[in-house]
């Protein structure tokens, strides 16, 4: 009778216990940070993602102590918090790895290689959708579109991009986040812990110095229209594939 | 800059127009002192000496519609909010980027975040606002960081806090990071999110430009639509004017993905035609041809070769019999499988489906049922009328538009590749290898 039954997934017909409350240092320096947040919002339940973002950011999943901080802070019920918290994909219910590897299995992406990838992770860690390798490093898991089609395939660890990714690639990538090497995304910054990235999503931002410029202005594939538009690329010859044997008319005809 | 385009003319240099992106190539882009040596925060400049009612008729006057997908009127969007009524006004701008397919958004606030800054400023100031919102999208952290560190850089130079550049003009911007729900990008269910709850889709009317974010007249744009506002206010509505048509005026972003030869972001006066950007783009990709492709993300029925010069605007792909949506332009190659690519559509939709209402609800999950099994080489002929019959159960008849966009490659499908689907049927099972669709099917170095 001591597992919860949310853990256990089944109810046995008796209430929970109350959670139990942070510490008070953690409690008094989380308390800090959500009235910053509060602070943002003309009405305080504004707030709810933010503080379910910070609280996530404290235990790296979203706890019921989370929760019923949250309730306390906005003055909710932790029934009208769970319901908000259970809607959203970004928070997690259970503990899970450092680092978050999401392979985006959206139409585009899928067809493009992304089911493959994800095929070979699951095999590679040895892990289903939602796993966590035995190290406690990595959670896989498959996402849906995230606004990167032009570099199909994509991978997120930590929602920061990893653009144009095999399964070769992908394979060395959580390789590299098991054994603590340094990885570096296409776009985005330096690899922080998925509880370091919760905080930036409350709203604090990313304090490490150069975080911000990282990886430069914008990914190639966001340049290939500007760079014909300037003329520093010639305009591309369409190879038409009768050419090369194919039996049907190219996209592309004769221009104009 | 002012040369219009001639959409006869196939060089790129005349039929692309970059504003937005037009700098993104150069160091920093994102920061402050770089958009404002290409101009950034001049139109601001302008629109302050305007009065606000003045500057929502000039708006409307340039004819720029919303970028988001519905392609309604900017300025008749700020015209709606009532003023005088002793309410606050809100703008919330929907970065909430989510539908498949759909990559401009991000790109845009990643490079130039600033034309949205200034854009918000100048809308705040039109519809008398003191407080707006970004509502971005959670999973793109790089993209949050540089919003953070360029709003404090626009408070700092006096863009936005008090008496903005001695206007008189107050305004607080928040950027609120949502948690993972495309059913947010739904403008009254985005309000739903932003004001602390599950995020599902409101009863209109009353609608946001009178009730909307905690029950107070609230105008809902797109990144891209309120990032254009600068630039039409700084080169004046009839340069905008002058590029596109009467009835869809302006540049915009369109995004090109899949199997092509350059995928990316290419930004041209509406009216564009897919053939003219692959063909300025190298094509598809060496030795294969288009099959079908998206005009505006997975939610626009689907178009096929057939519709290589439709032109990419409102009215144009409207009338070819789908939606413009986010000139998501998604390529697919004779080696996709139409009922597969259908299939995880689908299953985006069941799973994205709010709950809220039985026919989008019910009606995506069965969906998913009937097209697994007929993927799977289990299905039989009248399933193929029955996906229609439930699409046209949800299609018009769901509480918001996640249930039309589930409908629309339903319908799209069946009408251009029927047969695809029956050979899954009669043939029991799906007739392609996916090995050959993947990015390096036709590269031998790259080991799968």
């Amino acid at each position: 009778m001591t597992t919860s039954s949310s853990e256990r997934g089944i109810s046995l017909g008796m209430p929970e216990l109350p959670a139990p409350a942070y510490p008070d240092d953690v409690r008094a320096r989380l308390e800090a940070d959500a009235r910053d947040v509060i602070a943002r919002y003309p009405d305080s339940r504004s707030a709810l993602l933010p503080l379910l973002h910070l609280v996530q950011s404290e235990e790296g999943h979203v706890t019921r102590t989370g929760m019923q901080f949250c309730a306390d802070m906005l003055e909710l019920t932790t029934a009208e918090v769970t319901a908000v918290a259970t809607f959203y994909t970004m928070y997690r219910r259970r503990p899970s790895g450092d680092y978050q590897v999401g392979v985006c299995t959206n139409t585009l992406c899928a067809v493009m290689g992304g089911d493959a990838i994800f095929e070979t992770l699951q095999e590679h860690l040895g892990v289903g959708n939602g796993g966590t390798t035995d190290d406690g490093k990595v959670t896989l898991e498959h996402i849906e579109c995230n606004a990167a089609c032009d570099f199909a395939p994509v991978v997120m660890v930590n929602w920061e991009f990893f653009d144009n990714q095999t399964p070769a690639s992908a394979t060395r990538l959580v390789d590299d986040l098991r054994a603590g090497r340094d990885v570096e995304p296409t776009r985005g910054a330096r690899l922080c812990t998925f509880k370091e990235t919760a905080r930036i999503l409350a709203g604090f931002p990313d304090e490490r110095p150069g975080a911000v410029e990282e990886s430069g202005s914008a990914g190639p594939a966001s340049l290939v229209g500007l760079r014909l538009a300037k003329g520093e690329t010639a305009p591309a010859r369409v190879v038409h594939p009768r050419a090369q044997g194919s039996q049907d008319a190219p996209s592309a005809e004769e221009g104009e | 800059m002012t040369v219009v385009p001639d959409l006869k003319d196939t060089s790129p240099e005349k039929l692309l127009a970059p504003v937005l992106s037009a700098f993104w190539d150069e160091d920093r882009s994102w920061m402050l002192d770089v958009y404002r040596r290409h101009e950034g925060y001049e139109g601001l400049r302008k629109a302050l000496a305007m009065s606000p009612d003045d500057l929502i008729a000039y708006v409307k006057e340039s004819g720029l519609r919303g970028r988001g997908g519905a392609g309604f009127p900017t300025g008749m969007k700020w015209q709606f909010i009532p003023q005088g009524d002793g309410k606050p006004h809100y703008l919330v701008v929907n970065a909430d980027e989510s539908e498949p397919g759909t990559c401009k958004d991000i790109p845009l606030l990643f490079a130039n975040p600033h034309s949205l800054i200034e854009g918000i400023v100048i809308a705040c100031y039109a519809i008398r606002s003191s407080h707006a919102f970004i509502y971005l999208r959670g999973e793109v952290v790089p993209v949050l960081r540089r919003l953070h560190e360029a709003v404090r850089e626009a408070y700092a130079a006096g863009y936005l806090g008090e008496n903005i550049l001695g206007s008189g003009l107050d305004l607080t911007l928040t950027v609120h990071a949502g948690a993972g729900a495309y059913i947010c990008g739904e403008e009254t269910a985005l309000l739903d999110s932003l004001e602390g709850r599950r995020g599902q889709p409101r009863l209109r009317p009353p609608f946001p430009a009178v009730e909307g974010l905690y029950a107070c007249p609230t105008v809902v744009n797109n990144v891209e639509s309120i990032a254009s506002v600068p630039a039409i206010l700084q080169k004046g509505k009839e340069w905008f004017r002058a590029m596109g048509s009467e009835k869809s005026p302006g540049f915009t972003l369109y995004s090109l993905s899949g199997h092509v030869a350059s995928p990316g972001q290419y930004e041209a006066p509406l009216g564009i035609t897919l053939r003219q950007l692959l063909d300025m783009s190298g094509g598809m990709r060496s030795g294969h041809r288009l099959k079908f492709w998206t005009p505006g993300g997975s939610s626009t029925p689907m178009f096929t070769d057939e519709h290589l010069d439709v032109p990419l605007d409102y009215e144009g792909v409207g009338a070819a019999g789908s939606m413009l949506g986010t000139k998501a332009l998604q390529c697919f190659d004779e080696t996709t499988c139409v009922v597969r690519a259908v299939t995880r559509w689908t299953e985006f939709y069941a799973h994205e489906s709010c709950g809220k209402c039985t026919p989008c609800r019910e009606g995506t999950y069965w969906l998913v049922q009937l097209l697994r099994d007929i993927e799977a080489g289990k299905g039989v002929m009248s399933d193929l009328d029955k996906l229609n019959d439930i699409a046209d159960n949800i299609n018009g008849k769901s509480f918001c538009a996640l249930g039309d966009g589930a409908a629309s490659p339903i319908f799209s499908s069946l009408k251009y590749f029927r047969e695809e689907y029956e050979q899954h049927i009669t043939g029991r099972g799906c007739p392609f290898d996916p090995a050959k669709s993947t990015a390096w099917a036709d590269r031998p170095e790259v080991n799968a």
